[in-house]
């Protein structure tokens, strides 16, 4: 056990490591340099001084050079200065972590919770309304385009039914701070971008919870659970749900990285301040080092979620060994 | 009863017609409503997009009316956006670069992943442990701030739009593939082919791909779904090609202006809808027609 999971911890640094390395060679294949995109947004500098930031940036050293030294930096946390916010990336990412975790959590939570609810008493009738529903859902789900069902909310809630606010975090007039008031008002203010981000998830879990339950419900284990004269809900909840949950659970950790795509549109579409609308605005000033940074840091979660996911897996199945 | 078993002995007896799977299949899929309904949407889609410009001859990017005309009005049908630009123009325009990114870059990815996943599959062994820890890699990489990234290196393009959603979305097909390789090259009729001296080429193209093929051609067509919803999404970040009406960009440019315009938004999302929608139509008939056997509940 504790072999494999230093293995895989290994696996996981080496695959953080290839993330970190592609950066750097997607950096370097790129036409032009930092440098250039500096003078290109300040609007124009002189040799001179282009000459002497590609020495203060290191630039004009070898290229094995500047990767040994990009490497060392982000293995000290350092991911390179902004160059629009003239922030440390490393900063800005910290900062917009928390609403993006609120933002995904929320929604993973509620795409789980409601999608295997569904999907599960759906499957008790397997030809019932519940279940068309569920396949009307699933197409639908992956068929619409989640920033565009983001923004036909928005002209919803903004203009025929405002009951609801549709952009940013807190309430123009908040002072924030995280009392009562201020929970309520971000509570408020996260209902449509954790609804909307959670649509595809919710069609996605509750088909896979219902398919599984189906075939679990089939199986012998089942028939010996109500030949011992358990009552329907026990074998329902209790013996079957667990292994049902078994293919909702991988797929909700191995997909983490489509949650945080799925965010990135969100987070624009809502004017949330998270990661997402970061990624969405280093990209529009081509501000290479914060989206890189951006793109390592996902990386990171991505890679740990896996990690998490195949300890959650052993967890739910003690069948599933080191394999 | 008796008629049968007289036929049986008699001289009138003829083994029965066994249909090609090719055609059993196509038969399967034209019977079945949804997936018709599908390739009826999709078509009509795609008759829009190469027949429509042609016939309206105009540019879509041109001021056409008076901005912000709302829809269902004499000269602009659709209504204009926020420059007066006409929306059903630029939808018609727009399928054009939607679709050809959705199509090539889905083309594009499932070659990729049947090609490492057929190799992986077939050769096992080191190559396996290689070309899979790229796909692990591939897999790790958040696809979708991956192509931003490439995107906004190279510069917005269709052609760097395309390739970075290609070189994005294999890792599924390719794990696919990968597993029916697995499946098939110990199988008899393979070790039959190697046994009269048959090349691994001949044996991974010719001998083990076309039994493969059902469940990948079902994967490919969920691809370009998912292609074009991708082309959509970077689109509406800014990220495609300025130069080409597409339907993200539509979204994506309009946003700002969405509640004194809401039908420039919702007509291009509607057509994204329409499209993707058609595609995993004619992807769910299919894996009815070609996996009789996998057919979902």
């Amino acid at each position: 056990m504790l072999r494999s999971l230093i293995s895989r911890l290994l696996q996981g640094l080496a695959l953080v490591l290839a993330v970190v390395v592609l950066n750097f060679i997607l950096v370097h294949a790129a036409p032009g340099d930092p440098v250039e995109t500096i003078a290109g947004a300040s609007g124009g500098m002189s040799p001179e001084l282009m000459a002497q930031l590609r020495t203060q940036y290191g630039l004009d050293k070898p290229l094995p050079v500047q990767l040994g030294v990009y490497l060392s930096q982000v293995a000290r946390g350092d991911l390179g200065f902004s160059y629009f916010f003239n922030l440390p990336v490393s900063e800005m990412i910290a900062e917009r972590v928390p609403a993006t975790l609120l933002l995904v959590v929320s929604a993973v939570l509620l795409a789980f919770v409601v999608g295997t609810g569904i999907g599960v008493l759906s499957a008790r009738k397997p030809n019932g309304l519940l279940s068309q529903f569920i396949t009307v859902l699933s197409l639908v789900g992956f068929a619409a385009p989640i920033f565009w069902v983001g923004i036909m909310l928005v002209i919803l809630f903004a203009s025929i039914w405002p009951i609801l606010p549709v952009a940013g975090m807190r309430s123009i007039d908040s002072s924030g701070g995280g009392g009562w008031a201020d929970m309520v008002d971000v509570a408020q203010h996260l209902i449509l971008p954790a609804f909307t981000l959670s649509l595809v998830y919710l069609a996605q879990y509750s088909r896979l919870a219902r398919s599984a339950m189906l075939d679990v419900l089939g199986s012998d284990f089942i028939r010996t659970a109500r030949a011992k004269g358990l009552t329907e809900s026990v074998v329902l909840y209790k013996h079957a749900l667990r292994n049902a949950l078994l293919p909702v659970v991988t797929v909700l950790g191995l997909q983490f990285g489509n949650v945080l795509a799925g965010a990135i549109l969100v987070e624009t579409v809502f004017n949330w301040p998270g990661l997402g609308r970061l990624a969405f605005e280093s990209v529009l000033r081509r501000d290479y080092p914060t989206i890189l940074g951006v793109l390592l840091f996902s990386s990171i979660v991505v890679v740990v979620m896996n990690q998490v996911t195949d300890l959650a897996y052993r967890l739910i199945d003690p069948r599933i060994k080191t394999s | 009863m008796s008629k049968s078993s007289l036929a049986l002995s008699g001289a009138g007896f003829r083994l029965p017609k066994v249909e090609h799977p090719t055609v059993e299949a196509l038969r399967m899929f034209a019977r079945n409503p949804s997936a018709i309904v599908g390739m009826v949407m999709l078509l009509t889609m795609l008759a829009v997009a190469i027949a429509g410009p042609w016939i309206l001859q105009a540019d879509p990017f041109e001021i056409a009316y008076a901005p912000l005309t709302p829809p269902f009005s004499a000269e602009a049908w659709l209504g204009t956006d926020y420059l007066g630009r006409d929306v059903l123009t630029t939808l018609v325009y727009g399928g054009r670069a939607t679709l050809l990114v959705g199509a090539v870059a889905a083309t594009l990815s499932v070659l990729i992943g049947i090609t490492l996943g057929a190799f992986a599959g077939y050769y096992g062994g080191r190559v396996d442990a290689v070309l899979m820890r790229i796909t692990e890699f591939f897999q790790v990489l958040p696809a979708l701030l991956f192509a931003m990234v490439v995107v906004t290196l190279f510069s917005p393009s269709l052609v760097t739009v395309t390739l970075a959603i290609g070189i994005v979305s294999w890792t599924g097909t390719a794990r696919l593939t990968r597993a029916e390789f697995l499946k098939y090259r110990v199988l008899e009729f393979v070790r039959a082919e190697r046994a009269i001296g048959a090349g691994d080429a001949r044996i991974i193209w010719k001998v083990i791909l076309p039994n493969a093929l059902p469940p990948l051609i079902v994967s490919a067509t969920l691809a370009v779904g998912a292609a074009i919803l991708f082309e959509a999404g970077l689109s509406f970040l800014g990220l495609g090609d300025p130069n080409q009406m597409s339907w993200g960009l539509m979204i994506g440019s309009s946003r700002q202006y969405v509640l004194s315009c809401w039908w420039a938004v919702a007509f291009p999302g509607m057509a994204i809808f329409v499209t993707v929608l058609a595609v995993s139509l004619i992807g769910d008939g299919l894996n009815d027609a070609l996996n009789p056997k996998l057919r979902a509940r």
